[in-house]
């Protein structure tokens, strides 16, 4: 009977896999049980408590009001937008450099090609913990003094110190110009999709359609403002002392790890927007070059479609290093998860398994979700096939 | 098709021109003088052993390769390196591929109308009542629908040459377009383009289908390494061809 039962195939893969999870499972328990008995020996208290505690120490970069006075738990969410912050940045500016780049790479223009294959050779090639290190202290390290700020039409100052740039300040009329930008915006998106349907149906353009975009997007918070009376203020950065005060200012910490993460990541997303490209066969350019259609449109009609498919899953890829590549953040001393939580927190705590666990948490859910959403775009654009 | 002879055309006037056409890839030799005029509503055939450069020579004729010397003149457009020339030359000219080329992120209708919606600038809705009337034509309005990837090879050829007549053009060149199919399916393809010739397009086929040569060939076409070696009607090219390379290849293609 057992034999037979042994013989079997189906009942010998069951076999193995209850031993397999009996196994993990036995491992586990053990790790956990460990754990806690030797926090429990070495007398340090456990739970989460500590996130109601009062933290006692500044960070230079907060999204949200932020003092020493305040929790962990605050200082836990400052670092979390921090990374955030850094993250949707370095992602948008990496995508658009990288198709470009990628585009460029195949330009039947020689120059063009070269420069962006040169581009994607340094870059990906080049430590990412040493190009921001470049960024930071080769480039934003040696500007001027403020005193000194490199000064673009007495609004904008390059200094050591970080970009400081006017801000507006939202008065309440100003408020309502704001949303009536925000709606002028909306309706010019519904009316680019109106005449887009309107080119597919009657097979040619609404007449100066682009003058009539143009002017709701300008034209109606221009008119709000006028009705409103509103006027637009700006806050100027303006010397104080020994720096600039007023507007807004982007830290060097913050504008090193950008340039870092973006150029870097571009070089890769630029590799992977090429190889999409040529992946679409050269039959599918010369039919569509054949059937009478420009460049321009064999390649926004027929070859990225089919290459987005090809691109997305190693895009994707891409996302999710760049957002765990952004925890290098705490070399430079940028307020990101890790440099905050997972560094001075930890620190002042000592709860290293209860923050590195959050911390782990955090860069899962980001991860997991930016790959949900890539994975429900990549079935969206896919192939039926038979 | 009833407007194959369009106002203020000669009709006794080539259509196609090549004159003294050469051309290399590197130091390949692949067309050497090539002279061909071709007449409206003309069914010409070219075959030759592979390497011949019997495609390369029809993808001239739409500049997917560019000759390095001599002249093409299409419909009174000569193929030079002016963009709008070629532009204007290749919506005249319909090409049907022999890996069927159809774009496969569209439905067989978006693959019909997509040319005549952002190059003719037609309107969504004439494009499509054009393409349903071509797609009839080659019998499978009821895959319209569908995706390249759900159709036979047969069904996909035929979708392949309603889009090209969707731009209604006035030639028509065909790619070896029955290389790539099942034998089953060879007939349907062949089918479609015997009537296609018999309603006076001016076709160039390459192809190695002798039966189809014989039924609708004006003229007939041999090449080899390049050069035009033989050219006649196809009663004299298959009976009582000059050259003794064409006999050897005759009688290595229609020996069964």
């Amino acid at each position: 009977m057992w034999v037979r039962l042994w013989r079997d195939p189906v009942w010998r893969a069951v076999f193995f896999q209850v031993l397999l999870i009996l196994g993990v499972v036995a491992v586990v328990a053990w790790v956990i049980n460990n754990t806690l008995t030797n926090l429990e020996h070495r007398g340090i208290s456990t739970g989460f408590d500590f996130l109601s505690q009062s933290a006692g120490f500044g960070i230079i970069q907060t999204l949200v009001e932020y003092d020493e006075s305040q929790s962990f738990g605050r200082t836990f969410l400052v670092g979390l937008l921090n990374t955030l912050l850094v993250s949707f940045l370095g992602v948008i500016f990496a995508t658009i450099l990288g198709f470009l780049i990628g585009v460029a790479r195949l330009s039947s223009n020689w120059l063009l090609a070269r420069l962006a294959s040169t581009y994607i050779e340094i870059f990906r090639n080049i430590p990412l913990l040493l190009q921001i290190f470049f960024w930071y202290f080769a480039v934003l390290g040696v500007l001027p003094s403020p005193r000194q700020s490199i000064n673009f039409f007495d609004a904008i100052f390059l200094n050591v110190r970080g970009i400081s740039l006017p801000w507006p300040i939202l008065d309440s009329g100003m408020e309502i110009v704001v949303w009536a930008g925000i709606a002028s915006l909306v309706l010019a998106m519904g009316v680019a999709g109106l005449c887009r349907n309107y080119r597919r149906t009657k097979g040619r353009p609404l007449p100066h359609i682009k003058v009539i975009i143009a002017s709701v997007i300008i034209g109606l918070p221009l008119l709000t403002a006028w009705l409103t009376n509103a006027h637009l203020q700006w806050e100027m950065p303006v010397l104080r002392g020994f720096n600039f005060s007023g507007g807004l200012v982007i830290l060097p910490e913050l504008a090193a790890l950008w340039f870092a993460l973006s150029i870097y990541t571009a070089a890769f997303i630029a590799e992977v927007v090429r190889s999409g490209i040529e992946s679409v066969s050269k039959g599918q350019k010369e039919a569509a070059a054949a059937l009478g259609l420009k460049p321009r449109r064999v390649l926004s009609l027929v070859v990225i479609p089919q290459a987005m498919r090809v691109i997305i899953p190693p895009l994707t890829n891409q996302y999710l290093n760049l957002i765990k590549n952004s925890s290098l953040a705490t070399a430079i001393g940028y307020p990101d998860l890790v440099s905050v939580f997972a560094g001075t927190t930890l620190n002042q705590t000592g709860q290293a398994v209860e923050v590195i666990a959050m911390t782990m948490a955090v860069y899962l859910t980001i991860s997991l979700t930016v790959s949900v959403l890539m994975n429900l775009y990549n079935r969206w654009v896919s192939l039926v096939e038979r | 098709m009833e407007k194959m002879v369009r106002e203020g055309q000669d009709p006794t006037s080539p259509v196609i021109q090549l004159k003294g056409v050469n051309k290399w890839y590197g130091n390949f030799h692949v067309l050497r003088d090539i002279n061909l005029d071709v007449m409206r509503g003309e069914k010409i055939v070219i075959c030759g052993p592979s390497g011949s450069g019997k495609s390369t020579l029809i993808r001239c004729i739409n500049a997917l390769e560019e000759h390095q010397e001599g002249q093409i003149i299409v419909d009174g457009t000569e193929l030079n390196r002016d963009l709008k020339n070629i532009e204007k030359v290749r919506r005249e000219v319909g090409m049907v591929f022999q890996q069927f080329n159809l774009f496969p992120h569209l439905t067989v209708l978006e693959n019909c109308t997509l040319a005549p919606i952002w190059v003719r600038k037609a309107s969504k809705k004439d494009a499509e009542k054009v393409a349903m009337e071509y797609l009839e034509r080659v019998r499978i309005p009821d895959q319209a629908d569908k995706y390249p990837g759900q159709l036979s090879g047969g069904q996909q050829q035929r979708v392949a040459i309603a889009r090209s007549l969707c731009m209604n053009p006035e030639i028509m060149l065909f790619d070896e377009p029955t290389s790539a199919l099942d034998p089953e399916m060879i007939k349907e393809v062949l089918d479609v383009m015997i009537e296609l010739a018999n309603e006076g397009m001016t076709m160039i086929c390459v192809t190695h289908e002798m039966g189809f040569a014989k039924t609708v060939a004006d003229r007939m076409i041999f090449m080899d390494q390049g050069q035009v070696v033989e050219e006649a009607t196809p009663e004299v090219f298959f009976n009582n061809p000059e050259s003794e390379r064409t006999k050897e290849f005759l009688g290595q293609i229609l020996i069964h």
